[in-house]
């Protein structure tokens, strides 16, 4: 797994390659909540993953609760089709904020 | 167990479930499986070797070994253990609608496999979890 956090018009973004699995799910989980709890706004880009567990499926549950709670704006960009599988069997397809790209987020921001 | 058989022993550790997932890919679409399919076979047995790992041996040192192979009209996995003995009351799937990070493994092998059960132990220590998926089933064959 390869994860850059980059700012882009006030949004933090993670963008996350490779297998997220028990292995590798903590940093991604680390570097998300570090994100959020610098008060920024996050947008998580998962176009490049193409394997995650319910590891990774739970470090971005988390991400979206701290999102919550400090009324941030959170959301998922480029679900690749191998994530957006196992988001419709965890049955969270519908609970976080999907974007087809990140300038589609940021257009209808402000 | 016959040739078409493959198994693989690794130490229960989270850096050994990328060798699992990839002998598990390897047989499902070796048997037939469709890509879709053998995707969903691989989180199946990623999750209950994890389950293995966080809490069967709980963090301390111990082994898994993972065998997969034909049978009549689909595909077996077993995943042998050295871990405490636990049964299938003990798997507690969570509510989907609570939206909240774990629990998640559990209610992904349930809705993936056709059928999970414990097998007896051969010399009564440790588990073997037996997880079969049939080529009938929606969207499984190639």
């Amino acid at each position: 797994m390869s994860v850059v956090v980059r700012m882009q018009d006030g949004y933090a973004v993670v963008s996350l390659a490779g297998e997220i699995d028990l292995h590798t799910s903590p940093e991604a989980r680390k570097l998300i909540l570090t994100c959020l709890q610098d008060n920024r706004p996050t947008l998580v880009d998962l176009g490049d993953v193409a394997y995650i567990d319910s590891s990774g499926v739970a470090s971005l549950v988390e991400g979206f609760q701290l999102a919550r709670q400090r009324q941030l704006d959170f959301g998922l960009v480029r679900v690749s089709p191998a994530v957006l599988n196992v988001l419709k069997l965890a049955r969270l397809d519908k609970v976080f904020p999907l974007y087809l790209s990140i300038e589609e987020r940021l257009k209808n921001v402000g | 167990m016959n040739e078409t058989w493959k198994l693989l022993q690794l130490p229960a550790q989270a850096d050994s479930l990328q060798q699992f997932r990839a002998l598990v890919r390897e047989q499902a679409l070796a048997l037939g499986f469709a890509p879709a399919c053998a995707d969903d076979l691989v989180l199946a047995v990623n999750e209950a070797c994890m389950n293995v790992i966080q809490h069967g041996y709980r963090g301390a040192a111990g082994v898994i070994e993972l065998s997969a192979g034909a049978i009549a009209g689909g595909m077996e996995i077993r995943i042998r253990d050295e871990a405490t003995p636990v049964s299938m009351g003990d798997w507690r799937p969570r509510a989907l609608e609570d939206v909240r990070p774990g629990g998640l493994g559990v209610h992904f092998i349930r809705e993936i496999m056709d059928e999970v059960v414990y097998l007896p132990s051969p010399d009564n220590t440790g588990n073997v979890l037996s997880m079969k998926k049939y080529l009938r089933s929606k969207g499984a064959g190639a």
